[in-house]
């Protein structure tokens, strides 16, 4: 598993809690992991200020599993 | 009870006679308020009586990136922002059949526009500490309307509306989002009433007087305060009993 996607998983995990191994790559943030929109706003909030990247809305609209924010930061986050 | 100590405010249309009133009454209870208006020399003015924990932050609220400037600002200037007071407003009022599209828009952008784009900006940071008041000041009229001021209810209801969509969204969140709606208030806005009218709308107020600027502060350090933390989506009107709702 790659530094971002820990750093992804301990977000989601402290953010939202839920169990860590609920937090697969395509465990789905709404449907899976009990979040509601607000939450989803949120958890870009705290990923744009662990990875220091900002997060365009029409790029976080796209950003709806686990495995969706850990591809987008692997691509965007230095 | 009701004390602001450490609580940072952000108060739009500070120069005004309301808006001065709400900024020295924030201040009193013991809030860092930044003041901000378009005229430099009247918000240094009010910024030097009220001596410390006071900033100035500029912004003409009819311009966009000016508008967009004002929360990020006011965040620096005081490391945080936990209350915002949208209170700047102007008024265009013409008869509804003459009123020009620019007299509309400018009432529009100022009064509904410039508070929706600060309560965006605000409520991010406020979500992330989870607390937050957005007060917006609305008026009487937004409710029961006034010949010649269509553009203006129309902003003031859209305040209202607003108000309560946004305190819907944030509630999980611990802010609160509410209106505080004056009445006939003492201030620039009535000055240039003349007698004849002054009597006309005194004899619609059961109280028979107008309001004060801090009958309204109260209401806004009320809805700041810690302890009306179980209030949201609210219009708190303070009319004098000229409307009951």
């Amino acid at each position: 598993m790659s530094d971002v996607a820990d750093r992804v998983k301990k977000i989601v995990v402290e953010h939202l809690g839920v169990e860590a191994d609920k937090v697969t790559d395509n465990a789905n943030f709404i449907d899976d992991l009990g979040a509601d929109s607000l939450d989803t706003v949120e958890l870009v909030m705290a990923f744009e200020e662990e990875f220091n990247v900002e997060i365009p809305d029409d790029a976080a609209e796209t950003i709806v599993t686990v495995g969706d924010a850990i591809k987008f930061l692997e691509k965007n986050a230095a | 009870m009701f004390g602001l100590s450490g609580r940072k405010a952000l108060v739009t249309g500070a120069t005004g006679g309301i808006g001065g009133s709400i900024a020295r009454a924030l201040h009193a209870q013991g809030a860092t308020v930044a003041l901000s208006g378009t005229r430099r020399s009247a918000l240094d003015e009010l910024a030097a009586s009220l001596g410390d924990r006071v900033h100035v932050v500029e912004a003409n609220l009819s311009d966009k990136d000016s508008v967009e400037a004002l929360v990020p600002a006011a965040e620096k200037a005081m490391d945080g922002l936990d209350i915002l007071v949208n209170n700047a407003g102007v008024t265009k009022d013409n008869l509804f059949m003459r009123m020009k599209d620019e007299e509309w828009d400018t009432v529009i952008a100022v009064n509904l526009t410039a508070s929706f784009r600060l309560s965006r900006a605000a409520v991010k940071n406020m979500m992330r500490r989870r607390y937050g008041r957005i007060i917006n000041i609305g008026s009487v009229v937004g409710s029961t309307g006034n010949p010649g001021q269509g553009n203006y209810a129309a902003s003031k209801a859209g305040l209202i509306g607003m108000t309560k969509a946004l305190a819907a969204e944030v509630a999980s969140r611990s802010i609160t989002v509410n209106c505080v709606a004056p009445g006939f208030i003492e201030s620039p806005m009535t000055d240039v009433l003349n007698e004849k009218q002054r009597e006309g709308i005194l004899g619609t107020i059961p109280m028979g007087r107008l309001g004060q600027g801090g009958e309204i502060a109260s209401a806004v350090v009320y809805l700041a305060s810690t302890e009306a933390g179980y209030v949201t989506g609210h219009t708190l009107h303070v009319n004098g009993g000229m409307a009951m709702f």
